[in-house]
């Protein structure tokens, strides 16, 4: 089953080395790894899912706490909180096919980022189930490279 | 007070400060300064023949005194030479503080003469490392260093120190506390737990107590033994525990798992309560996995909760130092004891009382032959059980856990999760250091010493009278042993051949320790003594019988009831099939 842990960790050298050597030496699958700043400029947010049975979620909950640079540990309840994730996709159009790309676009409230006589570049930001359904709808068209983020997240309210 | 020093000026401070004693290493290149200023402080400084040997040496002297070792060494290959001693430590969560040089912060990530990612290759073998880019870190980072390895479960910490760093200049500041937000080991138990534990310690029929390395770390032997003499509980403990409880005690049934005795693994197949304390439950210990225990709740005592429910479910699980929790389990016992009703447990005791003496540990002792546990025998004879053991890993290892009997805490240093071969004598040296009033013993193999053997040469200078006992068999006993069970008797790269190479007198000799050998068991006592007179370090060549077997033997993968060959039960029923992944 899929969880997502938001992990407060220091801002310091070689935190995520550690986190992910940790995910590698434990046999822990990590599906997506975000990191970035908070309001704290000496504490950074990694939001991590992982893909594990409820026991493993538990162990990797431990050691993840053993790890001397990790303050805090937050197994999100998806019905508690709120996650984004961004892609940005390269789509392949020509004269016929880009109005109908963009209509999709609009659909999703995408933005047009870059425009080529080829291709376009589209951003998209919501939910991975979202930006899945996205890359279906876009696929047929021809996607030439892509990216996403990884999931952010935070807890609702408080 | 703020006062200006160099990098290497107020890492030697912060050292003195945390009141290290002695340091295990080898200078090179980007040490140099570090060393320049050791040389004028009170600090003790073992130079040894090898870092393993350094790493070793101050991972014994931590076993064997309760404080932090200290061992350096120069960048690269010096840094990668202390791995084994690392991880040595880090498995059985033993206090290190690892000093490491590195190439100046302008050439690292350059591939410059001798860099390597020591930080990187570390990482997975360390409670935590560091690699100091700022000199004014460097009071902070060795106050944290040490706090981290000898707090919670114990551990090795390693510093990364680039030349240009140590060369640096600073304002020395000590923090009186160091600044660790993630970092905060829970040491009490929880109080609804704790009350929970002493219920089912009450209720249950048939308890065992499963005493692991944890106890002796925390110091709880003391509060270990009420529990058990109060409640009238047999003690079993694993190799890292010897010594958490006394083996003469009558209450002990001897180590548990793979080499334990009968006695302590039938009682763990039929137990309704395992208290375990401070252990983890290995797999030498628990032996399948699926078979482990099945009748038996589970109280699971340990400061790390991540070893909670790793490998098997604790229905009582308990996070805190074994010393504290243990205290508070006995006061919670007293007072509950006249609320609960206990089952009578007479019949669980003769039971128990049955297993000891139907299967005591046992060799052929009439075979005129040298056999290697009557050489453990009459050390411990010799030594009044008083000494220092440590050992080397193997056959030897196992005779001497099982054979050498144990009273005290920190008596017994062996390398029981890495199985670190060359362990056993640079951990002797340190032990001989932190210990000087004590006789140490390094009961060894012949294959294993020979890891580490230059490290008599340190044992010598430093005046470490450690006596060597090698059970030379002329194999690598354990690896023939289990190609004789499992491997169809195809003895692949395991014979020694002693006869050959080398000769062990000549070469405690040539290193300016005393060598004696002995071939016949009536040399034996006479060896011993004469090995403990001497004020200088022996070593005590025994060649033992050569196809001598660790037993009783639980096969890798079979279950704890399923023990195979000792007197009583001949070696008939061994099932290679059984072993599901035999590995050393
Ligand atoms: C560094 C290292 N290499 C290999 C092994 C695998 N191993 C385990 S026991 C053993 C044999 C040890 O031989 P010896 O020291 O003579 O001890 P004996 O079993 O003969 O008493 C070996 C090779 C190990 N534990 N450690
Ligand atoms: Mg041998």
């Amino acid at each position: 089953m899929k969880h997502t842990l938001s992990v407060l960790v220091e801002n310091k050298p070689g935190v995520l080395a550690r986190v992910a050597e940790l995910f590698a030496r434990r046999g822990f699958n990590i599906d997506s790894l975000a990191v970035g700043t908070t309001e704290r400029p000496d504490i950074s947010r990694m939001t991590i899912v992982v893909d594990v049975a409820e026991h493993s979620l538990e162990q990797v909950r431990k050691q993840l706490h053993k790890l001397i640079n990790v303050i805090e540990i937050v197994d999100l309840d998806p019905e508690a909180s709120v996650a984004r994730e961004l892609v940005l996709a390269k789509v392949k159009v020509d004269k016929d096919s880009r109005s109908e790309v963009i209509e999709i676009v609009d659909i999703f409230r995408g933005n047009i980022v870059d425009v080529s006589p080829e291709s376009i570049i589209v951003e998209v930001t919501g939910s991975s189930r979202k930006l899945q359904a996205f890359e279906d709808l876009v696929r047929p068209y021809g996607i030439k490279e892509l990216v996403r983020t990884g999931k952010v997240a935070l807890p609702r309210g408080k | 007070m703020q006062l200006r020093m160099t990098g290497a000026q107020a890492l030697v401070r912060s050292l003195e400060e945390e009141g290290v004693e002695i340091i295990f290493g080898i200078p090179g290149g980007v040490l140099l300064p570090v060393f320049d200023v050791l040389y004028d402080s009170p600090i003790r400084k073992v130079l040894t023949r090898h870092e393993q040997g350094a790493a070793h040496a101050a991972d014994g002297y931590a076993r064997a005194t309760g404080k932090v070792g200290v061992c350096m060494a120069t960048s690269g290959p010096g840094a990668t030479n202390l791995v084994t001693g690392i991880a040595t430590a880090y498995m059985d969560s033993i206090p290190l503080v690892a000093i490491t040089g590195q190439v100046a912060t302008n050439l690292i990530g350059t591939d410059a003469f001798q860099e390597a990612d020591t930080t990187g290759i570390t990482m997975p073998i360390v409670k935590h490392n560091y690699l100091v880019k700022n000199p004014a870190d460097i009071p902070d980072v060795v106050q944290e260093a040490f706090y981290i390895a000898r707090t919670g479960r114990p551990g090795p910490v390693l510093i990364d120190l680039p030349v240009d760093v140590s060369r640096g200049e600073l304002k020395y500041q000590r923090r009186d506390h160091p600044v660790l937000p993630g970092y905060k080991p829970t040491l009490k138990g929880h109080k609804k737990q704790v009350r929970l534990a002493a219920r089912a310690i009450l209720e249950a029929r048939n308890p065992v107590i499963y005493a692991g390395g944890g106890v002796i770390t925390s110091g709880a032997s003391a509060e270990l033994r009420k529990l058990a003499e109060e409640n009238g509980i047999h003690v079993t403990h694993t190799l890292m525990g010897k010594g958490a409880f006394p083996e003469s005690h009558p209450l002990s049934m001897g180590m548990l798992g793979m080499h334990g005795t009968r006695c302590a693994n039938y009682a763990m197949c039929e137990t309704d309560l395992i208290i375990a304390v401070g252990t983890r439950f290995d797999d030498r210990i628990t032996g399948k996995l699926s078979e482990f225990a099945p009748k038996a709740r589970i109280i699971h005592i340990d400061v790390d909760p991540a070893e909670i429910g790793k490998n098997v479910r604790a229905h009582i699980p308990i996070v805190g130092d074994a010393r504290q929790v243990l205290k508070d389990l006995n006061a919670a016992v007293r007072e509950m004891r006249s609320e609960v009703r206990s089952p009578d447990r007479s019949e669980w005791h003769a039971l128990i009382e049955s297993w000891r003496e139907k299967y005591p540990l046992a060799y052929d002792r009439g075979s005129g032959t040298l056999k290697p546990q009557y050489v453990v025998e009459r050390i411990h004879a010799l030594t009044r059980g008083e000494a220092i053991v440590c050992t080397e890993v193997g056959q030897n290892q196992m005779w001497a856990a099982q054979y050498y009997k144990v009273d005290r805490p920190r008596r017994f240093i062996s390398s029981g999760g890495l199985g670190t071969m060359g362990f056993g004598l640079p951990a002797a040296i340190g032990a001989q250091l932190g210990r000087p009033g004590e006789v140490v013993f390094d009961i060894a193999g012949d294959g294993s010493v020979q890891m580490t053997i230059q490290e008599l040469a340190t044992a010598v200078l430093e005046g470490a009278p450690v006596k060597v006992a090698i059970l030379n068999n002329g194999y690598l006993g354990m690896v023939r042993q289990w190609q004789q069970l499992f491997y169809h008797g195809k003895y692949s790269c395991s014979c020694l051949q002693r006869e050959r190479t080398p000769d062990f007198v000549l070469l405690a000799e040539a290193y300016g320790a005393k060598g004696i050998r002995v071939k016949e068991p009536e040399m034996v006592d006479q060896a011993i003594l004469e090995a403990l007179e001497a004020p200088c370090p022996v070593l005590i060549d025994f060649w033992v019988d050569p196809e001598e077997n660790v037993y009783p033997m639980v096969a890798p993968g079979a279950p704890l009831y399923d023990m195979i060959g000792d007197l009583l039960y001949p070696v008939d029923k061994v099932h290679p099939e059984k072993a599901e992944e035999p590995f050393l």
